[in-house]
């Protein structure tokens, strides 16, 4: 089986967690949705560090992250479909 | 209902209450921080024996004082401990503390100070040490139910790869091992939130999700909104986390949960270091997210193995209680895999399944009880911190 580059916990997520080291820029990711083992494509916008998120889809400031297939928190920048999420672009709605 | 985990066994150490411990230590404890000095020289004399000094225990009084002498008996009691020696600085709350432990039944001996000095109380102390490591030197270990364990968990140093990985494999062992009849615990008050929604839903009833619904809500606002100066970020999530790539609070209160696996539910919710009542199950402990701290208020409770999820590479262990490290990110395999016990990282490989990865957790358990000693063990990580409500008097 092919080892993935990126793991999405639930379908209505809006990213996926990078699990391989040194993923750069350009890498065609192979995805793969934990909860029921579906599997997609997606090319990488950034060189993220293993671990970070990667966003799925076009998002907008405003937005809320979905990951679990609960809420998150808020995007305070744009990201776009393949973009690094994490503090710069989103942040808790709780404190 | 018999499963394949309802005939595992451990040999491990059965006390006087009937309780199953899984090390044998005899313990020096301090009742304060100023006796730390004489408990520590009598851990020098008399080998075979764990001092546990501690920075607490003059002047507290009310809830934290009540706090204080729970944390000091639990631990005494603990069953990983066959003999507790406790020495303070006058007798009063030394008897206080001696006859709580006692009420385990194990052998207990208080000591005080005042009038004596520390030499005389060093003496002393040390020949009642010699007598107990004699003793406890010749305690057999004898086969004992893996239904009889108490195990605890706690992540830390967290990253996005625990809840995708270490946590769902410490949920899955307790979804196999709750039914068996172990008494379990987790506990991180804080770290709830972004998904008390979710916890609150997972108590056996709603009277029980009701009450730890208030007992989160209070620390919200009783601690958090009443001394925060800003977005708690840093701390909650901590520098290592955000390392690790989780962003928010929400977010690794949701991986935290997995540990909590798919079909447990808590019956019950415990204080700060108190011990369980209702019977074998799985409890909330209202405790800190600090990794230290916590496992210090679990062993309280008188849990005798720890399972601890880490992401990026939490270091801690536990005087008393055998702490196990789960990792699934293969970055803190090959860097600090010497802090690794049992390594999960092909789930994220998707060549280990998470029912795959708490079988592993289940051996390593069986193994730990047996006496194999974690690696916090053997690289000497004894951290033993006391939690303090408020300021001493």
């Amino acid at each position: 089986m092919t080892i993935p580059h990126l793991l999405v916990h639930d379908n209505k997520d809006n990213v996926g967690v990078v699990v391989v080291e040194g993923l750069t820029a350009g890498t065609k990711m192979f995805c793969v949705v934990t909860h029921d083992n579906s599997s997609f494509e997606m090319e990488a916008k950034a060189d993220v560090p293993i671990g970070h998120k990667i966003a799925l889809s076009d998002l907008k400031a405003g937005d809320t992250a979905v990951k679990y297939g609960e809420d998150i928190g808020r995007f305070v920048a744009d990201v776009s479909r393949g973009g690094h999420v994490h503090v710069h672009n989103l942040k808790t709605k709780r404190w | 209902m018999v499963s394949k985990y309802s005939n595992l066994t451990v040999r491990a150490y059965r006390r006087d209450n009937g309780r199953v411990g899984v090390r044998n230590h005899v313990v020096i404890l301090p009742v304060d921080d100023i006796s730390n000095a004489a408990c520590e020289a009598v851990a020098n004399n008399i080998k075979g024996t764990l001092a546990l000094p501690h920075a607490y225990g003059r002047l507290q009084f009310g809830e934290d004082l009540d706090l204080h002498f729970r944390t000091m008996i639990g631990t005494g009691s603990n069953p990983n401990v066959a003999a507790v020696v406790v020495i303070g600085i006058e007798p009063g709350w030394t008897k206080k503390i001696v006859d709580g432990i006692a009420e385990s039944g194990k052998p207990v001996a208080g000591f005080s100070i005042e009038q004596n000095g520390d030499l005389k109380t060093i003496m002393d102390a040390s020949r009642k040490a010699k007598e107990f490591v004699h003793y406890a030197s010749e305690l057999q270990r004898e086969e004992c139910s893996i239904s009889e364990l108490w195990i605890s968990t706690k992540c830390g140093e967290s990253d996005t790869t625990t809840g995708l990985g270490s946590c769902p494999t410490v949920g899955n062992m307790y979804d196999k091992l709750l039914p068996e009849g172990i008494y379990g615990c987790f506990g991180e008050t804080s770290e709830i939130t972004g998904a008390e929604h979710i916890a609150k839903a997972r108590a056996i009833n709603p009277e029980v999700g009701e009450r730890w619904y208030r007992m989160w809500k209070a620390y919200q606002d009783d601690v958090i909104e009443a001394h925060k100066t800003n977005d708690l970020s840093e701390s909650q999530p901590t520098k290592g986390n955000i390392e690790g790539g989780l962003t928010t609070i929400e977010e690794k209160a949701l991986g935290n949960l997995e540990k909590i696996g798919r079909t447990s539910r808590y019956i019950d919710i415990l204080e700060p270091a108190e011990q369980p009542k209702s019977g074998n199950g799985l409890y909330f402990m209202d405790s800190s997210s600090a990794a230290a701290e916590c496992v210090t208020l679990m062993a309280a409770g008188g849990y005798v193995i720890h399972t601890f999820p880490t992401g990026q590479g939490n270091v801690i262990g536990n005087p008393i209680v055998p702490v196990v490290k789960i990792t699934a990110n293969p970055r803190t395999v090959r860097t600090m895999g010497e802090h690794v016990d049992v390594d999960v990282s092909g789930i994220l490989r998707r060549e280990m399944t998470i029912d795959e990865a708490g079988d592993e957790l289940i051996d390593m358990i069986v193994r730990t009880a047996n006496g194999r000693h974690t690696a916090a063990e053997a690289l000497g990580h004894r951290e033993f911190v006391m939690t303090k409500l408020y300021r001493s008097a």
